[in-house]
């Protein structure tokens, strides 16, 4: 082998933390995300779930993208961006946001961290550069740099975390709230941690340069020891997320700018996000198509299901009858939820007929025969998981 | 003095299951519970501070998701997580790991046979079948079999239905299972000694029975037919302990409008004209309920709390037979840090989940000899399993606990009663044998609870400490549990029922009893019914 990587230029990258991610990955399950090399799971889908709910496990959000956005106008800018009002984002505070096309179908989610009056930190999953560009037109007083490969991000999620936290020396750590920032001095740097999550369960995440990377792996892992720290990856995320209820890109909804056909991507009232639209404030892109949107009503609602028996809906298509005569939605997510005991998805279903009967046509395989079923669907109103650590503060220890 | 719509006598699981049940139908219910803690043998206690043992049941795989799901018991706070690792310990050196992953698993059986890891798959599918079965039976009131009652008729019908698919050679060979010891069911499949033992131990878990002991192959099945969200075999920690399991249902059944006395224990049944009215309570509280429900064994319910006079003819002799017999021990050991095992991989995924000290049949057979002389072997089959590994809630941060199921204990010894000396020397053997593997095992000992038959017969009146309420063989199992002709949880005494593991399906932490039982009572009531029949078996 030739000492030049003849593959280089479609190897995925490795993360600031993969050294120690490679000695973890026992099942070499990689998959990749931004062209980051990035773990599918690393011993077992479903244990790592447990870790989430159970003891405390580590995610890497290194992939995620990442934006700083700065200057005077810069606060005018995601406002006139984003659906929430970010005026009220306080000082070291996180928020949660999405952002439309003028025609109001959402484009992608993610946080605004609040650093400094005229310092933000976006968060998203899919790279936005042109989008923050073309968002920034008209503001003169702002930059926006791609801050992704220069901050290394680790999700320390689960009931034992915050005792993690405490044993890793992060004095006061079991002060700060849901949603709270603090910076504190790291090998004379700044570790910033955020109480943030995707789990829908007491979690923080930890913020980096690269550098200090692997510094800060180690220390975190030393005092997980004796609180079952381990890594988890793409699979037991979703799992928790679908728990909490939370959205996914090329799930639940399809990125409007690389949506090809009418509207098959959607709004954020189809997804239920309503509260996130905030007409109060200030102009904001996709506002008068949004206004229409909800005197109208949404066409879908993204709808809660807990699902009779335990197959899972996977792609299931919903109907108002149990003999399929009249077929009103699709699922986007299924699962059998270990910790609830229940077959949950997520759904979005025709809103006219939400208050009706819903059933689920289900497919499943068993020794290569293909079976199917029909199942009853009841509506969920609250996500199936939600602890109250994840609101508490402090936290207990477990 | 008060009445009660329905009266339940011994807050186990199953009892708490039943009072939730019959709670949620509307019925005014209440349970009774002699101790001063509830839960039975599903029971968290902190017996040293800042450990909190699962001092009887101590893993969970049985539990009915169906019952899980419909009390609501996340919502109630229980979670069932899991542990991984466990691992054989052979007479000398040799270890055999369980491995999470299918294929180390198999590479793993290779390095001890390699017949025997091909044989494994044909095992593993036969089981799996044996066990589908008997699932598709668990949320079911047995039929009677001399009952000429349409729901008896079509259960039959249903039954037989259920057999037949199997095929005619899986027929033969469904029956031969009930009969077989382990030792001799395995010697079709295997032809390495501790695979041998590492798959016969369920085998003797509980039961006064020897690896080759006719029967013995039915206590493994029910061993393995539990499952972890559809893991067939898996086996499951309640987070907080198995007393999580007994509050969450408490919990349920409170939320129900169902009312739970602790320190009330039940003297005596009241019958008139051959009806069960009510209750006599130790303190002389008289309780009167139009049903009464039993969740204690069959034995201690027939001899110990009903007047002989008060049921009909034969079933005094038939709950004084029952076969019931104590056969195991259980030492409760509260470490300062996390015991190591000799030739062992330093894998914190092996190395700290269950240990399972069989060494071979032989040497389980010989544990078993000790049992039948009336004491206890020096070289005892020891199932550890260390919880605080795996749940962050039982002990303090870098210390442990060690749940040690020992096979055998006799609840009589040969020479004379049980005093603490003897209990603790019984404790002693089993310390030794840990540190065979284990060296400096003793040194990481901080608290100790040692219980024989003896302290579990009288700390949670599990008759002579059996922990299924009765033993697993078939004339003791279905329609037969606990007495022919009363496999249906109605007694021989009207408005008399029974919730226990002395009913069908038998023993372990899985709320059947309870729930199925309920389900007879508000059939019996004419009431809807609320109690779900079957757990989603369409495998």
């Amino acid at each position: 082998m030739s000492s030049q990587d003849r593959f280089a230029g479609e190897r995925p990258r490795p993360s600031p933390f993969y050294p120690r991610q490679k000695e973890l990955n026992i099942r070499d399950a990689w998959a990749s995300w931004n062209g980051y090399k990035f773990a599918d799971y690393y011993y077992d889908a479903e244990y790592e779930y447990f870790c989430v709910r159970n003891l405390c496990a580590t995610y890497d959000i290194t992939p995620m993208q990442k934006y700083e956005v700065k200057g005077a106008d810069a606060e005018a800018m995601l406002n006139r961006m984003v659906t929430r009002d970010v005026r009220k984002i306080g000082l070291n505070r996180v928020a949660y946001c999405l952002w439309c096309t003028d025609e109001g179908r959402m484009i992608d989610d993610g946080t605004i961290f609040k650093l400094a009056d005229d310092k933000f930190m976006l968060t998203c999953g899919s790279p936005c550069t042109a989008w923050l560009k073309m968002s920034s037109f008209g503001f003169d007083d702002v930059s926006i740099t791609d801050v992704t490969d220069d901050l290394a991000a680790l999700a320390l999620q689960g009931p034992t975390s915050c005792a993690t936290l405490k044993k890793m020396g992060l004095e006061g750590i079991e002060n700060i709230k849901p949603f709270e920032i603090r910076m504190f001095p790291f090998h004379g740097d700044t570790l910033m941690v955020s109480r943030t999550g995707f789990t829908g369960d007491l979690g923080y995440e930890l913020w980096i340069q690269p550098g200090l990377a692997l510094q800060m792996w180690d220390e975190l892992y030393a005092a997980g020891e004796d609180y079952g720290i381990q890594p988890y990856g793409e699979a037991a995320t979703n799992m928790t997320r679908l728990e909490a209820a939370f959205i996914m890109p090329a799930m639940e909804f399809n990125e409007a700018l690389k949506t090809v056909n009418l509207n098959h991507d959607q709004t954020p009232f189809e997804l239920n996000l309503g509260w996130l639209v905030d007409f109060k404030k200030p102009h904001f892109s996709g506002r008068s198509a949004l206004l229409e949107e909800k005197k109208r009503g949404p066409k879908y609602t993204l709808t809660k299901l807990d699902i009779e028996g335990n197959r899972p809906a996977e792609g299931a298509w919903i109907y108002s009858d149990k003999r399929c005569k009249k077929h009103i939605g699709y699922v986007t997510s299924a699962m059998w939820s270990p910790a609830v005991k229940a077959n949950i998805a997520l759904a979005m279903i025709e809103t006219e007929h939400l208050d009706g009967d819903l059933w689920a046509e289900i497919y499943y395989e068993k020794e290569l025969r293909h079976y199917g079923r029909v199942a009853k669907c009841t509506k969920q109103d609250k996500p199936f998981w939600t602890p109250a650590r994840a609101r508490q503060t402090p936290p207990d220890d477990y | 003095m008060s009445h009660y719509d329905a009266v339940v006598i011994g807050a186990g699981h199953n009892g708490l299951t039943n009072a939730a049940y019959l709670a949620r139908a509307g019925l005014k219910v209440v349970v009774l519970e002699k101790n001063d803690y509830i839960g039975g043998a599903a029971v968290t206690r902190e017996l040293h501070e800042g450990w909190k043992y699962s001092n009887c049941s101590y893993v969970c795989s049985m539990m009915r998701q169906a019952i899980h799901r419909d009390l609501d018991l996340a919502r109630h706070g229980l979670i069932l997580v899991p542990y991984l690792g466990t691992v054989n310990f052979g007479d000398g050196d040799e270890r055999l790991i369980a491995y999470h992953d299918a294929e180390a698993a198999h590479l793993e059986l290779m390095r001890h046979s390699r017949h025997d890891a091909d044989a494994m798959h044909r095992l593993e599918t036969d089981l799996t079948r044996y066990s589908q079965l008997i699932r598709k039976t668990l949320m079911r009131t047995p039929p009677d079999p001399t009952s000429f009652k349409p729901r008896d008729i079509m259960e039959l019908l249903w039954l037989g239905k259920k057999f037949w698919s199997l095929g005619e050679k899986e027929l033969y060979e469904y029956v031969r299972f009930f009969t077989m010891s382990a030792a001799e069911f395995l010697e079709d499949y295997f032809e390495n000694d501790l695979i041998k033992a590492a798959m016969a131990s369920p085998g003797i878990i509980g039961t006064a029975l020897g690896v080759e002991s006719p029967g013995s192959a039915y206590i493994l099945l029910h061993h393995v037919m539990g499952d972890v969200d559809g893991s067939i075999g898996a086996w499951g920690l309640a987070r907080g302990g198995m007393g999580a399991i007994s509050q969450a249902i408490a919990s349920a059944a409170q939320a129900a409008g169902g009312e739970i006395r602790t320190g009330a224990g039940v003297q005596k049944v009241l019958v008139e004209d051959r009806k069960a009215v009510g209750v006599v309570l130790e303190n002389g509280d008289e309780i009167r309920s139009d049903i009464v429900v039993s969740n204690l064994d069959a034995k201690r319910t027939f001899t110990q709390i009903m007047d002989k006079n008060d049921l009909p003819d034969g079933i005094y002799d038939k709950a004084k037979n029952f076969k019931i017999r104590g056969s195991s021990g259980k030492v409760n050991i509260a470490l300062s840090g996390i015991p190591t095992f000799t030739h062992l991989p330093d894998n914190p995924y092996v190395t700290r989940g269950g240990q399972t000290f069989s060494g071979s049949l032989e040497t389980m057979e010989r544990a078993y000899d000790c049992w039948k002389r009336g004491t206890w072997s020096d070289d005892p089959f020891v199932e550890s399993v260390i919880p605080s590994a795996w749940d962050p809630t039982v002990a303090p941060p870098g210390q442990h606990w060690m749940s040690n199921f020992v096979q055998y204990c006799p609840p009589k010894l040969a020479d004379g009663p049980w005093t603490p000396e003897k209990r603790d020397a019984f404790g002693e053997s089993v310390i030794n044998k840990i540190e065979r593997y284990s060296p400096g095992f003793r040194d990481l000992i901080v608290h100790m609870e040692v219980r024989t038959p003896h302290e579990i017969e009288n700390e949670i009146g599990l008759t002579e400490g059996n922990i299924f309420q009765g033993e697993l063989t078939i004339d003791q199992l279905f329609f037969n549990r606990p007495f022919p002709g009363y496999g249906q949880y109605r007694m021989p005494v009207k408005n008399m029922y029974m919730s226990g593991s002395s009913t069908h399906p038998g023993g372990g932490v899985s709320a059947v009893c309870g729930a199925n039982s309920a389900r007879e009572i508000l059939i019996d009531l004419r009431k809807p019914n609320t109690v779900p029949e079957d757990d989603f078996y369409d495998e």
